[in-house]
């Protein structure tokens, strides 16, 4: 970030039309993509893929598994891409990046006490470091929403630059689990904080709770780094996590970031998916192009 | 003052919905002196996506119903259908039933539900062995659901098709997509009804109408169908049907020579039809010199 980039006063961020938002949304719904377009959006929806799993039970057997999936989602069919990253918890990096040697699949790592962020500045900016040394090459933190809602603006932006110094060379991804953010105005304040803090990817969720991604949260999110861009000619990236998981809402989003930002963000170095499910669903659609037939859960692998 | 009489929307059943056909088709029914009754759905291979997913969701969860339970649930479709009674029989006069055929079919078609809802909770201790084995194990075979079916029913019956086609698949704890009768679709909509309206879980019977021409296709080629069912007598459609369940090995089953009035078209082999038989080898502890008692 360049010095020169004067730092908004976060007050007085620009409000959210609510009614606006969720008609424009219902609008990207509409599209009809059909055929060839609709095989080369699928494909480029699972190159954007974030193949996640953060479960108390995770295992390095399961990441090897998943790290394997993400490498070769469906060998029947040739000429499918890679996904874009694995995100896996910082005692697994370690793991999957051995997994995913030579493979071109980046390793991403959650941080920061996730997915509560309820823990010591020491103890996150340990949690970065390590998974940061394990090899990861983007680190997923949480910002802290407690702080957020008390209005103390501040120390979320210290706290995301703090994180971001400690990422080193590793992107940076915050999440700002925004089913726990209530209106629409706050989605808007944090994302401006985040980004002028250095965040490199903006995140909605953890996947922990309910709601979480969702389209009119997203726009807003979009909305913000394309007024971003246009301040500090920074791009910014997008990941919306978490409740994606069929190819038609997917290929939504897509239209969604193509229709805001334009197509120089429709790649996976400028917006991902963080899900576990979407890219079974993807991987199905395109075998149904393929045959022409309707396809069985019971034959894809179940990462 | 004159009256117009309101005239009822047919509509399709799918996953305890109501909804229109999702392609907008519709194609007119006319009774025997050419005046249209009404406008029935012509389903798509869309709809039937969208049927075998809500059937594929709902199986699970009734195929782990208490057997006994799944039995009352039967048994209240057919109070149901009695309560009814009335209002099936003058849909059926309307589609060119005498009255006495008509009710005769009603009445066939309520006992046919009991008869099945009976068997819930007893065809499994038929298709179920104790087998001898040479080892120390207990070793035993039960009948499970085999999944999601695809049904279309016969063209000749407007209701008996329907439920004769359905009930022995659902007694067994499976979900059904059902194509109904094309020239007698008029109880379908009807007989949903009463299924959404009997403690039957939402996605178990999903009820489409349309042709056969187009739809069989559609039935038999998804991977997702464990097996089809054809009442009906198409050469061409049963060589279809075959040959597209080669896919993922689908069980088929035609009936086209059963007398559907008859007895002969209720059996609790009709319910074995759509099971897999599952073994267990359960290791027994060898006591001393005590041996396996099977």
């Amino acid at each position: 970030m360049s010095t020169k980039t004067t730092i908004p006063d976060f007050r007085v961020t620009p409000s959210i039309d609510q009614v606006g938002i969720e008609e424009r949304v219902a609008r990207f719904t509409t599209r009809s993509i059909k055929k060839e377009s609709k095989m080369q959006g699928m494909k480029m929806v699972l190159s954007m893929i974030d193949l996640t799993t953060l479960e108390g039970k995770d295992t390095e057997g399961k990441v090897q598994q998943m790290c394997y999936k993400a490498a070769h989602l469906h060998d029947v069919i040739p000429g499918l891409p890679t996904v874009a990253a694995v995100c896996v918890y910082p005692s697994m990096v370690k793991t999957a990046k051995e997994a995913l040697k030579g493979t071109g699949v980046k390793v991403a790592s959650v941080s920061t006490a996730f997915p509560s962020g309820q823990s010591t500045h020491e103890i996150k900016i340990a949690d970065t470091k390590f998974a940061v040394d394990n090899g990861a090459d983007e680190i997923d933190m949480v910002i802290s929403r407690g702080e957020f809602l008390k209005g103390n603006y501040n120390f979320v932006f210290d706290e995301i630059a703090s994180i971001k110094e400690a990422c080193g060379k590793a992107r940076l991804k915050v999440i700002f689990e925004t089913g726990e953010l209530s209106t629409l105005d706050n989605i808007r304040k944090v994302s401006d904080i985040a980004m002028y803090a250095g965040a490199d990817f903006i995140k909605t969720s953890t996947g922990k709770i309910s709601p979480a991604a969702t389209m009119p949260v997203t726009l807003v999110m979009l909305e913000a780094i394309r007024d971003y861009y246009y301040a500090t000619g920074r791009m910014v990236g997008m990941k919306p996590a978490g409740g994606i998981s069929t190819s038609k809402l997917a290929l939504q989003y897509l239209i969604m970031v193509n229709e805001t930002l334009g197509a120089d963000w429709l790649s996976n170095e400028w917006f991902r998916f963080g899900a576990s499910s979407l890219a079974n669903d993807v991987l199905m659609q395109i075998a149904k192009q393929n045959t022409g037939v309707y396809q069985s859960s019971d034959y894809f692998s179940k990462d | 003052m004159s009256r117009i009489e309101i005239q009822k929307t047919y509509k399709i059943y799918i996953g305890g919905q109501f909804p229109r056909t999702e392609s907008g088709r519709y194609y007119p029914l006319k009774n025997k002196k050419g005046n249209v009754i009404a406008n029935i759905c012509l389903c798509s291979r869309k709809d039937f996506r969208n049927a075998e997913v809500a059937a594929r969701g709902a199986q699970s969860g009734w195929g782990s119903k208490a057997a006994f339970n799944r039995a009352q649930i039967l048994y209240r479709i057919a109070e149901m259908l009695e309560g009814r009674k009335e209002q099936f029989i003058s849909e059926l006069v309307l589609q060119g039933s005498t009255l006495a055929a008509a009710k005769q079919e009603v009445e066939v078609s309520i006992d046919r539900m009991v008869y099945y809802s009976g068997w819930c909770d007893k065809f499994q201790a038929i298709y179920s062995s104790v087998n001898p084995v040479a080892s120390s194990h207990f070793n035993f075979s039960v009948p499970e659901p085999t999944g999601v079916v695809a049904l279309i029913a016969d063209e000749n019956t407007s209701l008996l098709g329907l439920v004769t086609a359905i009930a022995p698949v659902i007694a067994g704890g499976n979900a059904c997509v059902v194509l109904a009768s094309e020239s007698k679709p008029l109880c379908a909509v009807t007989f949903a009804e009463v299924l959404n309206s009997s403690d039957l879980p939402g996605g178990v019977v999903n009820i489409l109408t349309g042709t056969s021409a187009e739809l069989h296709e559609h039935f038999s080629n998804h991977m997702d169908v464990n097996a089809v069912i054809y009442y009906r007598n198409n050469k061409a459609e049963i060589k279809t049907i075959k040959e597209n369940a080669s896919l993922n090995v689908k069980r088929v089953f035609v009936y086209n020579k059963i007398n559907i009035m008859s007895e002969k078209a209720e059996s609790p082999y009709f319910i074995f039809d759509t099971q897999e038989i599952k073994t267990t080898w359960h290791p027994i502890e060898n006591i001393g010199t005590s041996k396996a008692g099977y």
